[in-house]
């Protein structure tokens, strides 16, 4: 796909409490932002869990987004310190699977930073344009010669392991 | 078992022995002795089953189960990862003869070892073993490398392509049960080849074992997970009564699935995670992550991060030793931009 005409996938993991509701506000105030997230509601950006991330990166998305109450303001307490934590153990495991860091992207936006969140997005959906399409699904598949590989043992097999009589 | 293969097949022997096949694809053979592991209950194998094939202990013929009929073979036990196309070819032809079709331990179930290869591609592979001076070939000046065909006068020569990716078995064909470990230890091996032959098994595609964690399965003390700094086992002196997580030790007793009995706490030795994840858990390393961070004992994002490139040089050779073949992303980028390439295969 050449760059013109490559649109970022991106999945965004919002929080109920801060995020989704700085997302409904950008709404509401009319403020643009890519089109290009694909908005999920958790309770909590502490609820996302790594493998939310690896199984959006894996089934075809091009970055991702997780947006949390700021630190010291969650819902819950404390539990977007484990976010906080979560996210940049993931970020230490996907660079060294070859995935570039602004691919995922931690925000803290509050229920009143709309303009921040929509700033966010845009930011992670340009720098994503620029990395380019990360195509994961397919990633693992072996070249052509395979097929071919696997008839020549089945033939072998016939030819040289059969007793003559 | 044994009654359907008399039914299903004219060829097999009149005291409905049932049949037998262990095979051996991308792994260690740690998996071949530890089935000798039941010791002399082996006769008791021997007794039930005609092995048909086991390379590494009988004498059985691959053309003789290619001309067998579909189903024949009661029981597969499979050990290894698929990394060659031979391996590919001898999972589709074991599946296709036989009944039940088991995943012997870590290799065939996840991948282990072997499955971190998909840090590297086949390129990188044979640059590592014929380039670079290894055990295997200390000198190669010519830069010979295995070719799929060789022509030489007599005809066209075969080896088995080498792939890119290893995958795991149940990747490659439809498997029936696993049997997690690397290896399986002796008496779960023994359980499972009782509950075979009794037809007790259960339901298929599941994980023939325990479903809760090795930190049940663990009697040492714990208390609160609070942790500052995460050590090399080689670091520090564990304390044998206290959780070895507590201590800084990376132990993944706290996402790893039971069965073994805590074998390596019980030494001082951190659980390295051999039996995989629990039923239900999609991405191994994901949950292992998840569980590791909420510990840490610091809510500044660059403490954090200290923490974590100090406690773990080698994230994916940590979290996902026994499970990269398995996990959602299940190898490395290949379109992998060069600098980062460098990076991560600093082992």
């Amino acid at each position: 796909m050449s760059e013109s005409t490559f649109e970022p996938k991106i999945v965004g993991f919002l929080c109920n409490w801060c995020s989704y509701r700085a997302a409904d506000l950008a709404g509401s105030a009319r403020i643009k932002y890519a089109p290009n997230v694909r908005i999920i509601r958790v309770m909590c950006s502490g609820r996302v869990d790594p493998s939310f991330v690896l199984k959006a990166l894996s089934m075809g998305a091009d970055g991702v987004m997780i947006a949390g109450c700021h630190p010291g303001e969650c819902h819950y307490v404390d539990q977007n310190y484990k976010t906080m934590r979560r996210y940049h153990m993931l970020k230490a495991t996907l660079e060294a699977m070859g995935i570039e860091p602004d691919r995922v992207q931690l925000v803290w936006a509050s229920a009143a930073e709309g303009e921040l969140l929509a700033s966010s997005i845009n930011k992670l959906v340009e720098d994503v344009r620029k990395l380019g399409p990360l195509n994961w699904p397919g990633n693992w598949e072996e070249d052509g010669e395979r097929l071919k590989a696997l008839e020549d043992i089945a033939k072998e097999h016939e030819e040289a392991m059969e007793v003559q009589p | 078992m044994s009654d359907n293969n008399n039914k299903k097949t004219e060829a097999a022997p009149a005291k409905a022995k049932g049949k037998l096949a262990v095979y051996w694809a991308a792994s260690c053979g740690g998996c071949e002795i530890a089935i000798l592991g039941i010791d002399d209950k082996i006769l008791n194998v021997a007794e039930a089953f005609d092995i048909v094939l086991w390379p590494c202990a009988t004498d059985g013929k691959v053309r003789d189960v290619e001309k067998m009929a579909d189903g024949e073979i009661d029981v597969c036990l499979f050990n290894g990862g698929i990394r060659t196309s031979e391996q590919e070819y001898m999972a589709q032809l074991l599946r296709k003869k036989s009944k039940v079709l088991v995943a012997f331990g870590s290799c065939a179930h996840e991948g282990c070892i072997p499955g971190l290869g998909n840090l590297n591609d086949r390129r990188q592979i044979f640059d590592t073993v014929y380039k670079e001076g290894s055990a295997t070939f200390p000198e190669n000046p010519e830069d010979v490398r295995p070719q799929a065909e060789t022509e030489v006068p007599e005809g066209t020569l075969h080896l088995p392509m080498f792939y890119n990716t290893l995958k795991t078995l149940d990747q490659t064909v439809k498997v029936d049960y696993y049997l997690p470990g690397c290896p399986p230890e002796a008496d779960k091996i023994w359980a499972a080849i009782v509950a075979i032959l009794e037809g007790k098994l259960p339901a298929p595609g599941s994980v023939i074992g325990s479903n809760t964690t090795v930190c049940d399965e663990c009697k040492r003390t714990r208390t609160e997970k609070k942790i500052k700094k995460f050590y090399r086992t080689w670091q520090i002196k564990p304390d044998p009564e206290q959780c070895l997580l507590e201590q800084g030790l990376p132990c993944w007793g706290i996402a790893t699935r039971a069965g073994c009995g805590a074998l390596c706490p019980q030494v001082n030795s951190p659980c390295i995670g051999c039996h995989g994840a629990n039923d239900g858990v999609e991405d191994y390393g994901a949950r292992l992550m998840s569980a590791l961070a909420s510990v840490i004992d610091s809510d500044d994002p660059e403490e954090i991060q200290q923490i974590i490139a100090d406690g773990f040089p080698d994230t994916v050779g940590t979290f996902y030793r026994f499970s990269l073949a398995k996990s959602l992303l299940r190898r490395k980028n290949q379109a992998a931009p060069a600098e980062m390439a460098e990076n991560a295969s600093v082992k």
